[in-house]
């Protein structure tokens, strides 16, 4: 019982984000005559939040399934970047491997991407509970929001600034851990400069193949300075 | 009918993404010394990326000018630098942007 005290807690920044940005994706649903199972199968099978948002204008605007296949590619194809930093650390997960994947997550990724493993716990077995743990507060979150509606005891407003400052705090404590702030500082500038030139519609898509084209370039003199580090 | 569809549709598409880097690398094969050099290198850059992400929004030319969100990312990293615990830099960081969206500029 212990490690999901440790859990819980590693969790809870992820917690409180979901249960605000979940409680919002039901209030929507509800208002646009969604109700319980819709809200319930979206946020347990999809379960991609920003997604799930751009879903209920896909659902109500009458796309077409091309379109809607076309929009998540757009929207979701971060994921692939995740996927892609993850091949290795989750190579021997065993049978809980293809739930780890589903269950990449923005949020959950900015936890396991760390490979920082409270002690005590195996890492398969933390990053699984971690990867669980999150699912069930975004869709306990979109359940609540469906059901309660509007009626909150106080004023959340701006909340769902928690999912930045998890990220924030990722990035603080990576550059601290690290010497190297090469990759860091490319992700903030290029995604930047990317948003300024494609806007905040089309920007993440030209990000990530610069970042892979910046970090590929400098890949020579980041893998130079490795033995020393070691 | 449709509607279920088009759910099933956001759902395999997404599901599609997430898996398909385990798929080409499936750990059968050797995984290539360049994706270890990107899994290594890669995560830095996204949280750089996604921290950008967040504030896409952020409308700099119209009141508050990003002010708020510009204050409390400032005060989740010095509370971050200094204290060291994520849940302390979140928490007060978030506070304080609701109190500045909530009391400040409004």
């Amino acid at each position: 019982m212990q490690w999901i005290k440790i859990v819980l807690k590693k969790t809870f920044p992820v917690m409180t984000g979901y249960l605000v940005l979940g409680i919002g994706f039901g209030i929507v649903m509800e208002n646009n005559g969604y109700d319980l199972p819709w809200v319930i199968a979206m946020s347990v099978f999809i379960y991609a939040g920003s997604m799930q948002y751009l879903g209920v204008s896909l659902l109500t605007g009458g796309a077409s399934i091309i379109q809607t296949a076309i929009a998540t590619l757009m929207v979701n194809a971060r994921h692939l970047f995740y996927g892609i930093s993850m091949v290795d650390k989750y190579s021997d997960a065993g049978k809980a491997k293809p739930y780890l994947i589903f269950a990449l997550t923005d949020e959950t990724y900015s936890l396991v991407c760390t490979g920082d493993v409270p002690e005590g716990i195996d890492s398969h077995k933390y990053n699984l509970l971690v990867s669980l743990f999150d699912h069930c507060y975004w869709v306990l979150g979109s359940i609540m929001g469906c059901l309660l509606g509007t009626v909150l005891p106080f004023d959340t407003t701006g909340i769902d600034f928690s999912m930045t400052a998890l990220f924030v705090t990722v990035f603080v404590q990576q550059w601290m851990d690290n010497k190297k702030h090469f990759p860091a500082i490319t992700g903030v500038a290029v995604t930047a400069i990317c948003l300024m030139i494609f806007g905040a519609d089309n920007f993440l898509i030209p990000s990530m193949v610069l970042i892979t084209v910046i970090l590929s370039l400098g890949r020579k003199f980041l893998e130079k300075g490795e033995k020393a580090d070691a | 009918m449709h509607d279920g569809l088009l759910i099933v549709t956001m759902a395999v598409v997404t599901a599609f993404l997430r898996f398909l880097p385990f798929l080409i690398w499936n750990g059968k094969r050797k995984t290539p010394a360049y994706i270890l050099f990107l899994g290594k290198y890669l995560p830095y850059s996204i949280m750089g990326m996604l921290v950008v992400y967040c504030l896409k929004g952020v409308q700099i030319l119209t009141f508050p000018h990003g002010l708020p969100e510009l204050l409390a990312v400032v005060a989740v990293i010095l509370l971050h630098v200094w204290k060291k615990n994520t849940l302390l830099s979140i928490i007060g960081g978030t506070a304080l942007y609701m109190i500045l969206i909530q009391m400040v500029f409004i």
